[in-house]
């Protein structure tokens, strides 16, 4: 009984609660709707870094195809720059801007998440070399 | 000249694990006592080269031999020495090999220990050889740490600085000595279903006491380390990492309890077996997770899928072949005397039942992205609303019922003496509760629930202890650990359900508001150390319009490493910790900073603690009868 319980809670709560992982592309080509929240990765499109008011930040993320805003309010992590990978956690508003709750980068120079390689790999702008 | 030495001294320690293997299963057999002493003497001479091994290792960081590939990656002549040191196991060949000398510690202390039951500790003995044995392979073929660098670059590229901290320096060696402290009770698990020895808990009892203390003080440091080194203010995040580690500890409680109830009246023979099974194979399900890259953590040095599928292979052997074992010979165990529903092994079993679900939720939540990504290729994360509705349900069920179990007495309890026992407790804690809830702002339901609970668990503790009059160590044991734990959800509690948070851009003379505190910035300025270059913010803290402290937050650069971190301040008093983080600056002058009250957070590790003195508590308890009464039969209860 204590095991049926334990199942159809689990079940229930994995219905919900997962996010999950959508490269650039994906955002366009499998039409998320706004207010679902998700994981978006890629790199930090060149030139698209724009500090607003107090803490606000917008920038885009890109797979080298496509690319989406996102907006978001709070401290960048350290590693954040143009160029380099970035994952973010949020949801579509109406306009199609990704509202990011949380923004993370990589750990370190020669690492690299791999949710973000994965991305780069479909859309064929990964090269080994990086 | 080091490499050479390191490499020969590996070599050595697989061919003595071998031989360990060898000599000690088939001093299982009866009159076979050459191949128990042979067996003894190879567990002994594993340890000597193992520990050869990872001497040589440590010389070579801290002359920065630059030769070894190894300490060319990850050390830097500039570090402190302390990091040159504890950054040997800071990357995946040094972890490794820290892991099979932790093994190695483990062998020989069940070589010391041995009084009775020789031939169950010889086959112990030869389980932790063949352990070790796969794990020396894995490390020469995959993960050697001595492999050489021609021509001998100048400079190492260093180690991540996230590592570089005291708190993360003994995270590892703690929580290898929990985890691989699994692998004690795993090999007497199976070396009693070879021999067919009944009384093998209370051989294993000490070395389950020993795993689970440092797996509670590991993950308590772990989370200690992700709160003042993040700098989100967080302490759990259910990151795949950490419910690696929770998983091994839950199932380590649930044989605790269970094979109190095994050692006592016999019962749950063969589930205890499979606890000790299980508790094992989350381990070596842990070190795949994190070892293997397939999750992206501080914690995955590198990916290599041949390091990864080499060790699912060990996981699959170890763990198949414990269950073969489990299959073929736990039909033959007798089960112990039947018991009343209400009696002290009702409890424990619910206590199982409860241990056993909450694993599963934590199980299935980590592992399920990772098999849906093998099979689908769908990239999901599982993150905290999962676990808050699956894990979080269980776990309270269990603390509700905590307090019973030592009120009932074994084979046939009383069900309404404990219950009248318990009335004052019940008491307190709806007293807590109201008064949460009169007191608090915002008003909380659920933290009310859970300081009432907290209450409960530690008024019972209290009960138990009084009741006795003269307690026995084990009851202060349990005592203890059940009233660490209530310490720790009101840390827990009051820390997520009334932190306050503040996020501004301040410059210098502006000030910000968080809880009672007022924040002024009066400066940011460079400062260097080592190893790193720094910006260091002043932040006078005022409460009602007077400075009551300076405090520090810093941003720290490593050139070598190329990377930056945030160095925390947390001004901690009795009731709360005010917690700082400096964040990027917007131009020369304007500073992000990030600020929290998180009321309690310091009871969260607290608790910790003081779970691991009642678990210090008996095995000192455990340590003195043994060395008092070798030939005791019937040992009291703990």
């Amino acid at each position: 009984m204590a095991g049926a319980g334990a199942t159809a809670l689990v079940l229930f709560a994995l219905k919900d609660n997962v996010l999950y992982f959508y490269s650039p592309s994906d955002v366009h080509t499998k039409q998320v709707s706004a207010g679902i929240n998700f994981r978006i990765g890629g790199l930090v499109a060149m030139n698209s870094i724009h500090h607003g008011k107090g803490a606000d930040v917008s920038f885009a993320v890109t797979d080298g195809k496509a690319e989406v805003p996102v907006f978001f309010h709070g401290v960048l992590p350290a590693l954040f720059h143009e160029g380099r990978g970035v994952v973010a956690l949020g949801a579509l508003n109406d306009a199609g801007v990704f509202q990011a709750s949380e923004v993370l980068a990589k750990h370190d120079e020669r690492y690299m998440p791999p949710e973000v390689v994965d991305a780069l790999k479909r859309s064929g702008r990964w090269k080994e070399s990086e | 000249m080091t490499g050479e030495i390191g490499q020969l001294a590996l070599c050595l320690a697989l061919a003595l694990s071998l031989l360990t293997a060898g000599a000690g299963l088939s001093g299982a057999r009866p009159a076979a006592g050459t191949a128990r002493s042979v067996a003894s003497a190879g567990a002994l001479g594993m340890l000597v080269f193992i520990a050869l091994a990872f001497g040589t290792l440590t010389y070579a960081s801290v002359v920065s031999d630059f030769s070894i590939q190894n300490v060319q990656q990850n050390s830097n002549t500039l570090k402190p020495l302390i990091y040159k040191i504890t950054g040997v196991w800071g990357n995946h060949e040094g972890s490794m090999l820290l892991w099979v000398l932790v093994l190695a510690i483990y062998t020989a202390a069940i070589v010391f220990a041995r009084r009775t039951h020789e031939r169950m500790t010889s086959a112990a003995l030869g389980v932790q050889g063949l352990l070790a044995a796969a794990f020396l392979v894995f490390i020469l073929l995959t993960s050697n740490p001595f492999v050489r660098l021609d021509p001998m670059p100048f400079e190492g590229a260093g180690l991540n600085p996230l590592l570089q901290d005291f708190g993360l320096a003994v995270h590892p060696p703690i929580l290898y000595s929990g985890y691989v402290g699994l692998s004690a009770s795993f090999a007497f698990a199976a070396a009693a279903l070879i021999t067919k020895e009944r009384d093998w808990v209370r051989a294993a009892r000490p070395f389950m006491l020993v795993a689970w203390i440092a797996l509670t003080l590991g993950i308590a440091l772990g989370s200690w380390w992700a709160y003042y080194e993040l700098g989100w203010g967080g302490f759990w995040f259910w990151d795949p990492v950490e419910n690696a580690s929770l998983m091994p500890w839950l199932v380590g409680t649930a044989l605790l309890h269970s094979a109190l109830a095994t050692e006592r009246t016999g019962a749950f023979r063969s589930w205890t077996l499979l606890l000790a099974i299980a508790g094992f194979s989350l381990s070596l399900i842990g070190t795949f997770l994190v070892r293997s890259g397939v999750l992206s953590s501080v914690h995955s040095f590198a990916s290599d899928p041949t390091r990864g599928l080499y060790i699912l292979g060990l996981i699959f052997g170890a763990i198949g072949g414990a269950l073969a074992l489990f299959a073929w010979r736990a039909p033959s165990l007798e089960e112990g005397a039947a018991f009343s529903p209400v009696s002290r092994e009702t409890a424990l079993l619910l206590n199982n039942v409860f241990l056993a679900a909450a694993t599963a939720t934590v199980f299935v939540g980590t592992l399920y992205p990772l098999a849906l990504d093998a099979m689908t290729g769908t990239k999901i994360s599982v993150g905290p609303p999962y676990f808050a509705l699956t894990f979080a349900p269980i776990a309270v069920a269990l603390l509700v019922l905590v307090p019973f179990g030592p009120q009932l007495a074994w084979k046939r309890g009383d069900a309404r003496a404990a219950i009248r026992l318990l009335i004052p407790a019940l008491g307190l804690a709806a007293v807590a509760g109201v008064a949460l809830l009169a007191l608090t702002t915002p008003r909380s339901l659920a933290g009310a629930g859970a300081f009432a609970l907290a209450a409960w668990l530690l008024a019972a503790s209290a009960i138990d202890l009084w009741k006795r009059k003269v307690p026995s160590a084990g009851a202060i044991a349990s005592a203890l650990a059940h009233a660490g734990l209530a310490i720790t959800l009101i840390g827990i509690a009051g820390t997520t359900l009334w932190r306050s948070e503040a996020l501004e851009v301040l410059a210098p003379g502006e000030s910000m508001y968080v809880g009672e505190y007022q924040l002024r910035l009066d400066g940011v300025a460079g400062a260097s150390g080592p190893n790193y270059q720094a910006a260091r913010a002043n932040i006078a803290v005022l409460r009602n319009g007077t400075v009551i402290a300076m405090m520090h937050p810093e941003k720290r650069f490593f050139p070598a490493e190329g990377q930056e971190t945030v160095e925390t301040a947390i001004r901690t008093t009795i009731f709360s910790d005010l917690y700082l983080a400096l964040g990027d600056h917007r131009d020369q002058t304007h500073w992000i900073v990030r600020a929290y009250v998180n009321p309690v957070a310091p009871l969260i590790w607290l608790g910790a603690l003081v779970m691991a003195i009642g678990g210090f508590a008996a095995l000192w308890s455990r340590l003195t009868r043994r060395a008092t009464a070798p030939n005791a039969i019937a040992a009291p209860a703990e």
